[in-house]
């Protein structure tokens, strides 16, 4: 049985096509994917994320446990200030990849994947019993409970203050959600209820992800639809959100990250500090480092016109000796280039930007060239 | 509501086919141009190729899947649509006229007779 988020009723009142996700079901599109990407790019779209899991950690220990659980510095993270960071195993597979916010001093909040929320908190909770001051934090899966939205698009910020404003009530200081910074995440009050929203997206585009008490996240829902109407503000499914994400190569688990891939062949090593003392896979990835990997995850266009890349077509070289170097995880065509494009994980001798590559689609190769990530970069 | 036009033959896998004396030209419904949305690719069967009924010969990419589509009457391709080729939107914008995909000889002109009539074909995706 698929789960479903609260919202699943008005899904199907706006005419989303539903689909499995992650063990749920989700609107893929409402109008069409291309519609509701360019939405997004050049006015708003708003998203259901109430799949999404949440967990709390709270408590004088918390800090520690989580800088030794996760990759990223997490020292170094004021109150209402959020990171992307990553959760490893002893061999530096990635377990999730994840948002932790630091809600007040001793109370953090993160954001992982749908897909990943039992073996994420089974991981949390077995790590927790190794953890020598463990009656010192408490971890709290919150997933059922909570619902979520993230509004994206250049025309956010013109209508976000006329849900969320009145004065921070938790996180960081501001008076209205507009404030916030890149990365910032302030509680304000929703209908007399706590309302948790932070300055991010998996988009490319400014936007806010808005956290809330299952019970009101039709309300939020319902009041950012209504104060970003005249913006153009779209619903927008999950079809689009790949497409977002893919073209600024933010990665999906499942697909440029599994428990067999770690962050540094991902290419996401900025976020492992190794400076910070022990965490759960340094020694891994330290010497993963220092020896280099085995395989890379790179972006790549398609050179001519072809059908779009899709997850699994092999990746070749070119030339005499010609071979296979790899496989994609990550293709589509582009709604804003308006070409193929995708990631996938090739040798490291062939992840040079503008090394020329085949990607074999149904039996045929198609010229297709490495180029440096993100595909897509806003105009400025 | 999906436009069903009453002078053309369909399959249950969403083709239609107009037929003209020996020769039947194929394309997919709106029916199914609206499911998959945004075409962005078509690949067509080769020039002269053999197809039997039921084969897979062509396919339609969307933003998200490919789709195979699949020939509703046997026989030999004498033309392809190089204009949806170029211009894949045609599919979603005129799937009954310019959006057609080959022109096929029927060397089984009595499997026409098999296809579901519009009336059939409208009670199937109404009821799905």
């Amino acid at each position: 049985m698929l789960k479903r988020t609260p919202l699943f009723q008005l899904h199907q009142g706006l005419g989303g096509r539903l689909v499995e996700f992650g063990g749920w079901e989700m609107p893929v599109q409402y109008t069409s994917i291309m519609d509701e990407h360019l939405a997004v790019r050049k006015a708003a779209g708003i998203f259901d994320i109430s799949h999404m899991g949440e967990v709390l950690a709270n408590g004088a220990g918390a800090e520690e446990f989580l800088n030794q659980t996760l990759t990223n510095d997490i020292r170094k993270l004021a109150v209402g200030q959020g990171q992307y960071t990553l959760m490893c195993n002893e061999r530096g597979g990635v377990i999730d990849d994840l948002y932790v916010y630091r809600l007040a001093s001793s109370e953090y909040l993160l954001i992982i994947n749908a897909s990943r929320i039992d073996p994420d908190v089974a991981w949390l909770q077995q790590q927790l019993g190794f953890f020598p001051k463990r009656d010192a934090v408490l971890l709290q899966n919150m997933s059922d409970h909570a619902g979520a939205a993230a509004v994206q698009g250049p025309r956010v910020v013109d209508f976000i203050d006329k849900c969320f404003s009145g004065g921070s009530t938790g996180g960081a200081v501001v008076s209205r959600a507009s404030e916030l910074k890149k990365n910032q995440i302030a509680q304000f009050q929703f209908a007399g209820q706590p309302a948790w929203v932070g300055r991010t997206g998996y988009t490319g585009e400014d936007g806010f992800e808005v956290i809330v008490p299952a019970g009101i996240i039709a309300a939020v829902w319902s009041s950012l639809s209504t104060a970003g109407r005249q913006y153009g503000l779209q619903p927008a499914g999950l079809g689009a959100r790949d497409t977002l994400r893919t073209e600024v190569c933010y990665p999906l688990y499942g697909h440029e990250l599994d428990e067999q891939t770690t962050p540094m062949e991902a290419g996401l090593g900025s976020f492992v500090a190794f400076d910070k003392g022990e965490f759960v896979g340094r020694t891994a990835l330290a010497g993963q480092k220092a020896a280099g990997v085995g395989k890379k995850c790179v972006a790549f266009k398609m050179t001519d016109k072809s059908a779009p890349p899709r997850p699994h077509y092999p990746i070749w070289s070119t030339g005499p000796d010609a071979a296979v170097i790899g496989e994609v995880v990550s293709g589509t065509q582009s709604p804003s280039l308006g070409i193929g494009i995708g990631m996938g994980y090739v040798k490291p001798e062939f992840a040079k930007p503008q090394t020329v590559i085949e990607i074999e689609i149904r039996g045929k190769r198609s010229p297709a060239m490495i180029v440096s990530k993100p595909l897509y970069r806003k105009p400025v | 509501m999906s436009n069903v036009p009453s002078d053309l033959k369909y399959a249950k896998s969403h083709e239609w086919v107009r037929v003209n004396g020996d020769t039947a030209t194929v394309g997919i419904t709106d029916h199914a141009q609206h499911e998959l949305t945004d075409v962005v690719f078509v690949e067509l069967p080769a020039l002269n190729r053999a197809l039997k009924a039921g084969e897979a010969c062509a396919v339609v990419e969307s933003v998200k899947t490919a789709s195979d589509i699949y020939s509703p009457v046997s026989g030999q391709v004498v033309e392809i649509n190089k204009a949806v080729v170029d211009n894949p939107a045609l599919v979603n914008t005129d799937p009954y006229a310019g959006g057609w995909f080959y022109k096929i000889k029927l060397s089984q002109p009595a499997e026409v007779n098999t296809l579901l009539t519009p009336a059939q074909y409208t009670a199937q995706i109404s009821g799905s």
